[in-house]
């Protein structure tokens, strides 16, 4: 990232600059208080966290050892949590197993009408889910695959191919045509060039890749909980089951939020920058 | 062309190598094809084939050919139509307002200062929460007139407690989604900034251009792919919203959107699937005279590639 950047130079010392970057603070601090306040709450008794709003109190982590213990009868963290990660982590595999060969022929060795192509892998992201949610859930009950991980499995590979293609063709474009020829020259078969020329210089864009598509499918919850109310549920579904309509729960569903929200959370802050040269940059360059 | 002079048998292999080659482009690309296909168009498909039906499942009743009679009922349908008007401006306040709010974040944390990085990391967190997470985390300590923060703040200067999500059920929810939607556009805007070119600049306040001039006639043109794009992927993602609505709302007064509509008419309970069918069609209709602005715009930003 460049750091010449002239507007921001402007009024650096003065009064007004010196407000600007209280401002600043002022402005990140109003966004991140929910989550604060999600995860302060998770350290709250019952009686703390249903009331008036308290920053000062005597922390817990009994919400925390009460949520992850299991009740009978109700979907356990510990099998939500199993369940969201098989999902995520075999869909985002195979995500990228199609994504990268197929932004390979986009970008690098462009099949002669790639746009068009291109352009159908998004506008299925245009096409509403609810459209489809009803055959597939037909489909599925069909082939017994309502309430399997498989069924999200195969969803959210769908769900997230089309971005997937998108970001990695951008990251595809930007390898330097030389390397690939020199490759060429080499005689090196597709998969060789793939693995040994271009995955070196693309891999943290991989990365941020596999990672968008991680939080899109770890937070998933309208398909998961239509096709997968029983069984296979995953943490969103778990998480709305500590809502309850007896007795004070808020306490409780902090910590379920805070346990539900944390692996995301540090996973996109890691990713941050190279996530967005992704999603904007090979686009726009 | 030189292929005129030579001999047709070495004409025919050029063209069955240039074939071969065609084949060999493609073959990477067809794993992904077939599978967004088979995934995403048969569904679509049978959707559009109950469209044209008269089928209830519970009670069981068989399925019939009715014609476009599910089309005509979704047209007159008041309540299809009520779900319509929330779906647009729901989306349309939701990605106006994020582009906003995100332009100006970006213009603050493009400027050096001590923890920019922090501040950032900061900001972009709730695009990253859940999206239940975020409506019942907002909907019970945030909005709640008995332990909101955001009542609590608003009496301690006299006004008097609002249970948010109730008396406003659709702006509370345009709310949460702007939370979780401006650090995205701030992000994708950022990144446009600092792609700017700093002598374009100096040049303008050389020239003794006003900042708000040098904003308005320099910054924002250069920002403006950017901003297309963001409003491009907000509004696929937010014209979908549905778990915020469920958490928050779950339909309540003048906040059932399309998706919410055609789930309570279908699997989520009213189990008409002609008639559900049916109104998801239209959706798609509707969603592609959006598409076709969007990929035109997305057309732009291909070529400007090209281009460069």
């Amino acid at each position: 990232m460049s750091n010449n950047n002239a507007g921001p130079v402007v009024g650096k010392r003065t009064i007004g600059g010196y407000l600007l970057s209280v401002l600043a603070w002022f402005v990140g601090f109003l966004f991140f208080f929910p989550v604060f306040w999600m995860a302060l709450s998770g350290f709250k008794t019952e009686a703390d966290a249903n009331g008036p709003p308290k920053l000062f109190f005597e922390p817990t982590t009994e919400q925390f050892s009460e949520v992850t213990g299991d009740t009978t009868g109700l979907l356990s963290a510990g099998e939500a949590f199993s369940n969201s990660f098989w999902a995520v982590v075999i869909s985002t595999f195979f995500v990228m197993v199609l994504a990268v060969p197929a932004a390979y022929a986009l970008s690098i060795k462009p099949v002669s009408k790639w746009k068009d192509v291109l352009f159908f892998f998004i506008s299925t992201k245009f096409l509403p889910i609810v459209a489809a949610i009803l055959p597939l859930w037909i489909i599925a009950r069909e082939l017994d695959l309502l309430n399997t991980r498989l069924v999200l499995i195969i969803l959210y590979t769908a769900m997230n191919l089309p971005l997937a293609i998108w970001m990695l063709r951008s990251f595809f474009s930007e390898v330097p045509k030389e390397l690939i020829e020199a490759a060429q020259i080499d005689g090196a078969k597709l998969w060789g060039q793939i693995s040994s020329v271009i995955l070196p210089i693309v891999a943290p864009g991989l990365a941020a890749t596999a990672l968008l598509c991680v939080i899109f499918a770890w937070n998933e919850f309208f398909l998961a909980v239509q096709l997968n109310p029983i069984e296979g549920s995953t943490v969103p579904i778990w998480v709305t089951g500590n809502v309850s309509t007896r007795g004070n729960f808020l306490a409780k569903l902090s910590a379920a939020s805070t346990l539900a929200t944390l692996p995301v959370i540090i996973a996109g802050w890691m990713a941050q920058k190279r996530m967005i040269r992704g999603l904007a940059m090979g686009a726009i360059k | 062309m030189a292929a005129v002079t030579s001999n047709s048998t070495r004409e025919e292999q050029v063209k069955a190598l240039q074939k071969k080659e065609a084949r060999r482009r493609r073959l990477p690309l067809l794993p992904a094809l077939l599978f967004t296909i088979v995934v995403t168009q048969v569904p679509f498909l049978m959707s559009l084939y109950y469209s044209f039906t008269k089928w209830t499942v519970t009670p069981p009743s068989p399925r019939e050919w009715i014609g476009i009679e599910n089309y005509t009922d979704a047209f007159t349908n008041m309540f299809f139509r009520q779900a319509a008007m929330t779906s647009v401006i729901m989306t349309l306040t939701s990605v106006v307002l994020s582009v906003i709010l995100g332009t100006g974040v970006a213009l603050l944390l493009d400027r050096k200062f001590f923890g920019q990085g922090f501040v950032r990391t900061l900001i972009i967190t709730p695009f990253l929460v859940m999206p239940v997470v975020a409506g019942l985390v907002w909907k019970n300590q945030m909005f709640s007139a008995a332990f909101g923060v955001l009542n609590w703040v608003l009496n301690q200067v006299g006004v008097e407690s609002i249970e948010f999500a109730s008396k406003f059920p659709r702006w509370s929810i345009v709310g949460v989604l702007v939370w979780q939607w401006t650090p995205f556009m701030m992000l994708i805007i950022l990144a446009g900034l600092q792609g700017q070119s700093s002598s374009v600049i100096e040049a303008a306040k050389v020239d003794g251009a006003s900042p708000r001039a040098t904003f308005f006639q320099i910054t924002l043109p250069h920002l403006r792919p950017y901003i297309e794009l963001g409003v491009l992927l907000g509004s696929i993602y937010l014209i979908q919203v549905f778990d915020h609505i469920v958490v928050m709302t779950g339909g309540g007064p003048g906040s059932t959107n399309v998706p919410l509509f055609v789930n309570q008419r279908s699997i989520g309970g009213g189990w008409r699937f002609g008639s559900a069918s049916a109104f998801s069609i239209v959706v798609v209709v509707a969603t592609i005279i959006l598409a076709t602005f969007g990929l035109r715009v997305l057309s732009g930003l291909l070529e400007g590639e090209e281009a460069a």
